[in-house]
């Protein structure tokens, strides 16, 4: 049984690591490579920890009971009229396992990262960077305290901020970090209001000796809530989800989050930041199911809508990560689908399996990069030949990804369709069908566009890499490069092989229906107490189907060369406009609502007002004042003038008032 | 030990104008002072007793016994972080001065001064006292500003002059009449025993002697819509003088709210609470829409502090609870970012202060790309700004978290819409960094120079505070819920 010692080191050691390299830096100069090995040490040992904590809440129905501790307090909260601040680790196996995915993932990550950055004069910041990351997740997935939860999930959306737009020179880059952040933040405005609301309910709480935003006694107290008031904090928080984990209509910040270095693009979209709205409905599952319907439908339809759009988008896109990052988008409505249904083991096994082949996938694209100097799948082509093991890894991630049989992501893309055709939550059926037949055509969509992006990756002719790439499609800092075609180091190649390993294996020994090599049936769903998906074999059957015709009609457009019948294509073209243009809703959000109607709207108007009208009062008042001002100190030669004149303009003032009361 | 607090400035003062024969040793001596004072305020801040109610280290003294005048200093959990916050801010100002070469005797003497002033604002008991502190402070606000001060310095000091001054003869005329409303040998200045009247049936109605004292002080918060003097004194104040405005002068309107008005005035304040409530809604909206259009950089963050005080207010208006909702916690929400507001927008100050010095320009246009050149100056903008936007880690979360807790369960809806103003404030901070840190190095920063050891000094005594309240917060809650509690059971 681990200590509590113990546990809080799995997140401070990452933290420290941070604080060390950061401390470092001015000494060490930037690009000293034993910041990797900081890095790499703390997030090792944060691993074997977390195997440690997984280990110990096995086979145990309550969470490991650590004591929360009081941080500070505010008024009497004992009797419900005041604020405390509690701090604490709540180890369960929901926890154990992120614990032991976040690590896992991000200690191959920076492995990986440490030839991907070589050279670059920041390596250490970067780093260090990382290293906060990933503790903040940690602190978000440990937290006892919703408020501590949310401190946490706010440090996440700091550090990929940071990373993000870490080549800070690049107004790509720095424009995509802050979208990142302030798209978040309007989701978690509304997590902050469920905060509010939630903190409105404390006398309730209070009288059954419970703090609101202890996570335990939040859980507890859900059932006893009103079904509205649930609701109404299910949806704040989910809110808060929608922003961080990527869904529509808050979906727009990631495509443009591959702006960071690509490594940092494999550690957002697996195991840090987007998984933390996935986790936090899981996490605070009791809530939504208080909530009913009203609830869960919600997150069913936002997941089964995000999961079909994003799919759709990933159709079209030419550059490999942003394939990827629409791809994740779909992938984690999937997730809310499962949630959605009552199932939030099936969609933290989905996420489980999704973390492996996706960071694998983006690792796979940093690697093609490293050798084509360009994400423009236009200008590749060809490259197994000259980067078999990477094709290799690409290729089990795409299987993994298009839900193959027996690949990992299989298993779990089945579990959520079958829960979804089941549709346990559904207040009316309607929702439920909607939602799976969307879930469905995604899936079809996701093969398509896997297997469209192995084959012009990797098959046909080399199309000559950033050599090609006209000058004008160049950003300023691609001048310069040049292809050089060669397989990736293996620093580079051993994480993706690993991952490889899990993309293959993590779904069937993850979550298998028999017990096998000594692996109980179900393991991963006993584990969080929860429902275990059923294994739907019609519903195997369709998605199987279903990805084998996405592949297939890839293979016919991409190997194959065959296109569409005229009439067909001429139909297709206003859709890829739409595609293409990401529905528009870029153009909504920027154009629109942010340029014209706040910028040129209403921030004008206010400005305008307030120098016009609220100052222009004022300078009125004062001219009045100085002209008044003048003939009084023509009675006076004392040089204080201005003293007088507001003397007297105050007196005046105060004088009138009391007449005017009296 | 409070007298020695509030006139170590002064006489540091008097020591640079009579003694300083160079720049140099104007500075040094400032530097001495400030220091010598920080030291002491944070003795006076570990040695003050956390957990009691109550004033600490009164001194009193019979000043004009005729009038009820007396010389009465005290200390309690309400002021006693703000003079910390004075202490720290003092030694920030003369930092980001160390290149004042024009008249610099001057300079730092007028700049002691006015720690001494606020010193008193900040520690006076007595009404009277309190209203010549608040009056002294006036006239090094004046000069440094129309002296060393930049673009429009003479329009925007006497702008600044005019509205404080007309705020104060409300105060005045409300101290009067309080005065006057008692017999003969009731009468007194002292808030301490103001604070235990029944203040119905006074000479003039009480809500009109509240309002006068708000007046006051919603003048020097500001409070929408009197607050475009603020822009400008920001925009054409030195740099230490922004730094002391926004740190410390602005904390005195807070301050005079919690202390006077919610002190004294628990009915009237109830009263008023809505509209108090409503205000606070326009100051951060209002505000934050206007941060958006700003070009200049000290007029930007001007405008921010326009629309973080509108959180104070709103604090404030928690009081207006009736029952199980009335609970202190946005009051020490109202606190807690008096503090952490001064020491947040005192770095965006000094940061801003120390780019147009090397830039020579605040216009956001113009600028771009600074961060290679600049990495200290601009990592110590961005913290400063994540702070500013409520990042959880500084101490500018908890204070706003707070106020929100407290007072969405008595004002829902305004709550709701004020805390969308954090949403604009991470806008607007992330806008301003990108377009002033981030982007292409230009050719034409080449010969600037990162922060100097001063400057750093300067960045640093405002960063730990932001985050070791962030971090442990306790550290102020504890004292805020001493000075705070007295005045919360009188609701």
């Amino acid at each position: 049984m681990i200590g509590e010692a113990a546990a809080w080191l799995i997140v401070f050691l990452p933290i420290a690591a941070f604080a060390l390299i950061a401390l470092a830096r001015p000494f060490a100069g930037g690009g000293a490579r034993v910041s990797g090995y900081a890095a790499i040490a703390a997030i090792g040992a944060a691993f074997a920890l977390s195997i440690w904590a997984l280990r110990s809440t096995l086979g145990h129905e309550e969470a490991v009971g650590f004591a929360s501790h009081s941080w500070f307090v505010v008024g009497d909260p004992g009797a419900g009229r005041g604020f405390e601040m509690t701090v604490g680790f709540l180890l369960d196996p929901l926890t154990g396992i992120m614990l032991v995915v976040v690590t896992g993932v991000s200690l191959l990550v920076q492995v990986y990262s440490q030839a991907y950055l070589k050279g670059d004069a920041s390596y250490s910041r970067y780093f260090a960077y990382m290293a906060l990351f990933t503790g903040s997740m940690l602190g978000l997935v440990t937290a006892r305290n919703l408020i501590q939860l949310f401190v946490f999930w706010e440090l996440v959306g700091l550090s990929s901020y940071l990373l993000i737009g870490f080549w800070h020179g690049r107004p790509a880059a720095a424009d995509a970090a802050k979208k990142a952040f302030i798209v978040t933040r309007v989701g978690d405005f509304g997590f902050l209001l469920a905060l509010l609301y939630l903190f409105a309910q404390g006398p309730a709480f209070a009288a059954q000796g419970l703090n609101p935003f202890e996570i335990p006694d939040l859980m507890a107290f859900a059932p006893s809530l009103a079904g509205s008031v649930a609701a109404w904090l299910a949806l704040g928080l989910f809110a808060g989800a929608v922003g961080k984990s990527a869904q529509f209509p808050l979906h727009t910040w990631l495509p443009d989050a591959m702006e960071g270095p690509t490594p940092v693009s494999s550690l957002i979209h697996a195991a840090t930041m987007v998984a933390a709205g996935v986790f936090l409905v899981a996490r605070a599952f009791p809530l939504f199911e208080a909530g009913g319907g009203a609830a869960l439908n919600t997150v069913a339809l936002i997941g089964g809508v995000t999961a079909l759009m994003a799919a759709s988008m990933a159709l079209v896109a030419n550059d490999i990560k942003r394939v990827l990052a629409y791809s994740t988008i779909s992938q984690l409505g999937f997730m809310f689908v499962a949630l959605g249904a009552g199932l939030p083991a099936v969609a933290m096994f989905h996420l489980f399996t999704h973390a492996f082949f996706k960071c694998l996938l983006f690792l796979s694209a940093g690697s093609v990069h490293h050798a084509a100097h360009t994400f423009d799948m236009r200008y590749m082509g060809g490259l197994r030949k000259a980067m078999p093991w990477t094709y290799a890894a690409a290729l089990i991630g795409a299987l993994s990804l298009a839900g193959v049989f027996p690949l990992a992501g299989f298993w779990s893309k089945d579990e959520v369709l079958a829960g979804a055709w089941a549709g346990g939550y559904a207040a009316s059926l309607g929702v439920a069908q909607a939602v799976f037949w969307m879930c469905v055509a995604a899936s079809a969509m996701t093969a398509f566009y896997a297997f469209r992006m192995i084959y012009m990756t990797f098959h046909g002719e080399f199309r000559g890499g950033i050599d090609a790439v006209p000058a004008a499609e160049k950003q300023p800092y691609e001048e310069g490069e040049h292809v050089h075609l060669h397989e990736s180091p293996w620093v580079m190649l051993l994480p993706m092989l690993l991952l490889a390993a899990a993309a293959i294996g993590a779904g069937y020994l993850g979550n298998a229906t028999t017990d096998v090599l000594g692996i109980p049936a179900h393991w991963f769903a006993a584990t969080l107490h929860h429902k275990a998906g059923d294994v739907h074999i019609g519903v195997a059957v369709l998605s199987s189907v279903v990805a084998a015709g996405g592949i297939g009609l890839a293979t016919l457009m991409y190997v194959r060369g065959v296109s569409f019948p005229a009439p067909v294509e001429a139909a297709l073209r206003p859709l890829g406009a739409l595609l293409r243009n990401r529905y528009y809703l870029d153009h909504l959000y920027e154009g629109l609502l942010v340029r014209r109607i706040a910028y040129r709207g209403i921030f004008l108007a206010a400005d305008w007002w307030d120098r016009r009208v609220v100052d222009g009062a004022a300078d009125l008042t004062a001219w009045l004042g100085r002209n008044t001002g003048r003939a009084l100190a023509q009675l006076q030669t004392g040089q204080a003038q201005a003293y007088g004149i507001a003397a007297a303009l105050g007196a005046a003032a105060f004088i009138l008032a009391y007449a005017v009361v009296r | 030990m409070l007298s020695v607090v509030v006139f170590l400035p002064a006489a540091g003062a008097l020591l640079v104008a009579l003694a300083a024969r160079s720049a140099g040793a104007a500075r040094l001596i400032a530097l001495a002072a400030v220091l010598a004072e920080l030291g002491l305020t944070i003795a006076l801040f570990a040695m003050f007793d956390r957990g009691a109610e109550g004033y600490q280290f009164v001194e009193r003294a019979e000043w004009v016994p005729a009038l009820g005048m007396q010389y009465l200093l005290g200390m309690d959990g309400v002021s006693a972080p703000l003079v910390l916050l004075n202490g720290i801010l003092g030694v920030a100002a003369v930092l980001v001065s160390w290149r004042v070469e024009t008249r610099a005797r001057a300079y730092f003497a007028w700049l002691l001064i006015l720690q001494t002033a606020v010193m008193g604002v900040f520690l006076s008991l007595d009404l009277v006292l309190f209203f010549i502190f608040w009056e002294v402070e006036l006239a090094p606000m004046y000069f440094l500003i129309s002296i060393w001060g930049t673009g429009r310095r003479e329009y925007s000091a006497m702008k600044f002059l005019i509205y404080t001054f007309l705020g104060s003869a409300f105060m005045f005329a409300a101290i009067i009449a309080l005065y006057l409303s008692f017999p003969g040998a009731e009468r007194t200045f002292d808030m301490t025993v103001l604070a235990e009247r029944d203040l119905t049936g006074l000479l003039l109605p009480a809500g009109l002697v509240f309002s006068g004292f708000l007046v006051a002080f919603a003048v020097k918060l500001p409070i929408f819509p009197l607050h475009t003097w603020l822009p400008d004194a920001h925009t054409d104040a030195p740099t230490a003088v922004s730094v002391m405005l926004a740190g410390v002068l602005l904390k005195m309107g807070g301050y005079g709210l919690i202390r006077i008005n919610a002190g004294l005035f628990p009915d009237e304040l109830r009263a008023a609470a809505p509209l108090l409530a409503a205000l606070a809604v326009v100051n951060v909206l209002y505000g934050a829409f206007i941060v958006m259009r700003q070009s200049d950089l000290k007029r930007l963050v001007a405008y921010s502090s326009v629309s973080h005080m509108g959180f104070v207010v709103l604090g404030l208006s928690s009081l207006g609870a009736t029952g199980a909702s009335l609970t202190g916690v946005g009051l020490s929400g109202a606190a807690m970012q008096l503090f952490t507001h001064g020491v947040i927008t005192g770095l965006l100050f000094v940061v801003v202060g120390l780019i147009y010095e090397r830039a020579h320009t605040r216009h956001i246009p113009d600028l771009g790309g600074l961060m290679g050149r600049m990495p200290l100056i601009g990592a110590a903008f961005v913290l400063a700004g994540l702070a500013s936007l409520g990042l959880p880690s500084t101490g500018g979360f908890v204070a706003e978290l707070l106020v929100f807790l407290g007072t969405f369960s008595v004002y829902p809806w305004a709550t709701g819409l004020a805390a969308f103003g954090v949403v604009l404030a991470a806008g607007y901070i992330l806008w301003t960094a990108q377009r002033t840190l981030f982007g292409p190095q230009r050719p034409r920063w080449d010969a600037i120079e990162d922060a100097t050891l001063v400057d750093v000094g300067a960045m640093a005594v405002l960063l730990v505070p932001i985050f070791v309240v962030g971090l442990y917060p306790r550290l102020l809650t504890d004292v805020f819920e001493a000075g705070l509690g007295p005045i919360t059971a009188r609701f």
